[in-house]
């Protein structure tokens, strides 16, 4: 079975956005960019059905631009075997990445494809379950355990009160949480054999699909600042305090 | 007038609270219609009938829809939206989970999380984790939002004389079946509409201590329990206590905070709160930059003593 594993570069989720002083979005000059985290869960997890021999090849796709190259060279660093590249120096709305997704599944006809629930830049939670609704496939999000078996998958989801669990057939969509598991680090030896790895590069084009946005951003500001109360001394202090709040 | 049509958040018995601000972002967009999808539900659409403001409810009864599978209830809506102009759901996880289907089986775009109703088809969204907040405007014909929870106030539960009215649907789509779930069951309020939330950090060394410094002091408030997500990686808790970017989103009117540095990612899940109070014993901890009150001490002292003074 081959799996494709969309990969999005982000903001480095270490680094604290800034606002641009124009308000007309987020400062990206001169950031540290990396792999969207939940994407790199689902990078790893795609690598752990290969190791299983579940998964026979791993195709990992990102679209963005010329440097979501180096994105797709990690993907390859830590064991997809081959990547496209579909370029674009727009911003690509979560329904047009969908689409575009969609004509590459119907190309490569993987068995499953898996996301990242969302992207820490935008975030939408939205790609998975389009490219799903698109292709008519059933979807997984948010998962937490993946169990393949025969022509189905068996997935555990975060949800609001717990755990729930489904079962799909096959082919499937499926979306990454935090705990499906940690991914690995690219070795070195694994960093320089990806620079030989296949990676063939697209345009949305290629693929007929119009990424024109259908949302339209009229201002981008810093969310309202809460400013730091008053220290109490002491427990009775902290007492006080909830007594005047009405809840002790 | 634009009609829309409001995702009822329900366990086939009653509906839950999470709804309430739906109907709420609704209001603002035009009249409000909603859909109880499930099994067995009757109960649940007379429920949602007298919330105030309510148009209409539409009732979907059918094995298909009694688990909100996503590929048996969005051609449902699909369905209905030919006669409503915006789609509004909760941000909740089935909200999250079917919304994007039905907006991409509409072909439109939608819009995540909203934090505000700001014109006909222009809305406020948390964007990079709620560092950045962006006003949007949809070009599309109809409208698919998800709305979150904290950002509006609660419609009232009594009040409306909403029409229920029977309708159907595609049936199984014979893409995926419901397994099984492990809900968390608790004497104590739920995290997303608790009055005051008691929350505990990765300083808390492990599950035992956390329950036995925690829970005592949630349980004399009356509060519901939370985490950051170091206590919940780290194991203490289980995964629906995270607040936080990848969590919950909390609002609620007292926060305490044990414990708890303050990264980013957790200060976006609950810096909507009325009053945040502190305990901390590093006092550069950045969790004081928010925080209303705070108390610099060792949590293994002040948290029992605080208990046992209340």
């Amino acid at each position: 079975m081959k799996i494709l594993v969309p990969v999005k570069r982000v903001i480095d989720y270490n680094v604290k956005p800034r606002v641009k002083s124009d308000g007309t979005g987020v400062d990206l000059a001169n950031v540290k960019m990396s792999m969207n985290p939940f994407d790199e869960i689902a990078v790893e997890e795609a690598i752990r059905l290969k190791e299983k021999g579940i998964a026979t090849e791993i195709v990992a796709v990102s679209v963005g631009p010329a440097k979501a190259q180096e994105t797709l060279r990690t993907a390859l660093a830590m064991g997809a075997d081959r990547a496209i590249l579909v370029q674009t120096d727009d911003e690509v709305e979560p329904l047009a990445v969908a689409k575009i997704l969609k004509a590459i599944t119907e190309e490569e006809t993987p068995g499953l494809v898996i996301l990242g629930k969302q992207a820490i830049d935008d975030d939408s939670n939205q790609t998975g379950q389009m490219l799903a609704a698109l292709l008519g496939r059933p979807q997984g999000t948010f998962a937490s355990e993946v169990t393949v078996e025969g022509d189905s998958v068996t997935v555990k989801r975060e949800v609001d009160g717990g755990l729930e669990t489904v079962k799909l057939s096959l082919p499937a969509i499926i979306t990454t949480d935090l705990r499906l598991n940690e991914p690995r680090y690219a070795s070195l030896p694994n960093i320089m054999k990806a620079k030989s790895k296949p990676l063939a590069n697209k345009t949305p084009a290629d693929y007929g699909v119009d990424t024109a946005p259908r949302l339209k951003t009229l201002k981008v500001s810093e969310p309202p600042v809460r400013s730091a109360g008053v220290k109490v001394a002491d427990v009775d202090g902290l007492v006080a305090k909830l007594k005047e709040l009405g809840v002790a | 007038m634009a009609k829309t049509l409001v995702w009822v958040e329900h366990d086939n018995a009653s509906v839950k609270d999470a709804t309430l601000a739906a109907v709420t972002a609704a209001s603002q967009l035009g009249e409000v219609h909603l859909l109880v999808a499930g099994a067995g539900c009757a109960a649940v659409a007379d429920q949602a009938a007298k919330i105030a403001g309510v148009g209409k409810v539409h009732l979907a009864d059918n094995a298909a829809y009694a688990n909100a599978l996503a590929e048996n209830v969005a051609p449902l809506i699909v369905d209905l939206m030919g006669s409503h102009d915006a789609f509004v759901a909760p941000a909740t996880s089935n909200g999250k989970n079917i919304a994007p289907r039905v907006a991409a089986l509409l072909d439109v775009a939608q819009i995540s999380d909203i934090l505000s109703v700001e014109g006909e088809k222009t809305f406020t969204r948390p964007t990079y984790a709620g560092n950045a907040i962006a006003t949007v405007e949809s070009s599309d014909a109809k409208l698919v939002v998800t709305v979150r929870g904290t950002a509006f106030a609660k419609a009232a539960t009594e009040g409306g004389s909403g029409a229920v009215e029977a309708v159907s649907g595609p049936s199984d789509a014979g893409l995926s079946s419901f397994v099984g779930a492990e809900i968390a069951k608790s004497e104590r309020p739920e995290l997303t509409s608790a009055k005051v939330i008691v929350s505990g950090g990765r300083a808390l060394k492990d599950g035992a201590t956390f329950e036995q410094v925690i829970f005592p002091l949630a349980d004399k408030l009356g509060a519901a329990v939370g985490a950051s997500r170091a206590a919940v990686d780290a194991g203490y808790v289980p995964n629906d206590y995270q607040v936080g970017q990848t969590g919950k989103i909390v609002a609620p009117e007292v926060y305490i905070a044990v414990g708890i540095s303050g990264a980013i990612q957790h200060l976006a899940g609950m810096k909507d709160s009325k009053t945040i109070i502190a305990i901390n014993k590093d006092e550069d901890a950045p969790i004081f930059q928010v925080a209303d009150v705070g108390l610099v001490a060792d949590l293994f002292n002040a948290v029992p003593e605080l208990t046992g003074k209340l």
